[in-house]
């Protein structure tokens, strides 16, 4: 009787396959490959972001085009005047930009201005951007900001 | 003895060590992807002035005029606040329960306009516009707890119910930088 109730021992080995391993490996790392953004802009101006409480989240990181305001990096560790730059450039003619921003709304048109403004510079400059801005039709703008703790 | 070797062996790849550059290579992206959410405060800047056309007639009771000085201080219509009063008064201006005589007409009339001298630091401004946020969110929030029992933001985006508490409350933000 008392063999009735032996337990079955499976004859097999129990290892589980490894050969798919390589395949579920690498289409994590395409995943990877392909979320990375690698355009990474040179700083030129120093960027000290303020903070706020009533922020949203950018989700759709395409249409963003960034906008950075503060004051010059000089070398030997010196700061300049407020500066604008655009890209990897510093734009040292206002009224350009109503051009460069224009040119961006033609390739994306929901296109999202992100300013990222350091928390000293002045409103001045501030101003007279967003009213390049208006002039470009750049409407959706974004100002870059921490989350308050 | 010049006989060639006849036999051959199978060219075949040894393909276990694929698994570990692959992992390596993972690592590599896993540690360079920096996953930063890019935060702020989001606005819609209104649409460059004509100068031909006179803008609109707004009659003085619909726009509340903040003046916010370099040293962070605040006018509202001409009076003397603190920062953490602002938010109240501007719920009172936007909502006008009691009718008040000298507040908005009604929340979609009520413009708030920001203005700024220019030396103004750009913390000072988006602290002050974080308070011009704040006040329309729980105004938003306490429309759309009352009609739908949710929080704003939790409205399904591009619903009718959302844009209808967007058209109760629309954001009226005037910015300008003060002359002279």
């Amino acid at each position: 009787m008392a063999g009735h109730f032996k337990k079955k021992q499976a004859g097999t080995k129990q290892e589980v396959p490894t050969s798919a391993m390589p395949d579920v490996v690498f289409m994590l790392l395409f995943f990877f490959m392909v979320t990375t953004v690698l355009r990474e802009v040179t700083l030129k101006v120093k960027l000290d972001l303020t903070q706020a409480s009533q922020i949203e989240k950018i989700e759709e990181k395409r249409l963003v085009s960034y906008i950075y305001m503060g004051p010059e990096r000089l070398p030997g560790n010196q700061l300049g005047d407020d500066k604008v730059q655009i890209d990897d450039q510093i734009i040292d003619d206002i009224g350009a930009i109503r051009n460069i921003m224009y040119d961006k709304l033609l390739e994306e048109p929901r296109l999202i201005v992100s300013l990222r403004v350091d928390e000293n510079s002045r409103f001045e400059l501030l101003s007279d951007v967003q009213k390049e801005l208006q002039q470009a039709g750049t409407f959706r703008i974004n100002y870059s900001t921490k989350r308050e703790e | 003895m010049l006989m060639k070797k006849k036999k051959r062996e199978g060219a075949e790849i040894n393909g276990s060590s694929m698994a570990d550059i692959a992992f390596l290579l993972l690592i590599f992206f896993l540690v360079t992807t920096t996953i930063n959410v890019d935060t702020g405060i989001g606005m819609v800047l209104p649409p460059p002035l004509d100068e031909e056309v006179d803008p609109p007639p707004i009659r003085e009771r619909n726009q509340m005029n903040i003046l916010v000085n370099a040293q962070g201080l605040i006018l509202m219509d001409e009076q003397p606040v603190s920062i953490n009063e602002v938010r109240q008064k501007l719920m009172e201006f936007i909502d006008n329960p009691n009718n008040d005589e000298t507040l908005a007409v009604s929340p979609e009339a009520a413009i708030v306009s920001l203005k700024t001298q220019k030396e103004t630091p750009y913390r000072i401004y988006i602290d002050m516009l974080d308070e011009v946020m704040g006040a329309y969110k729980e105004l938003r929030d306490a429309a759309s707890r009352a009609n739908y029992g949710v929080e704003f933001n939790r409205l399904q985006p591009e619903s009718p119910q959302r844009e209808q508490i967007q058209d109760m409350y629309p954001k009226k933000i005037s910015i300008a930088a003060e002359e002279g």
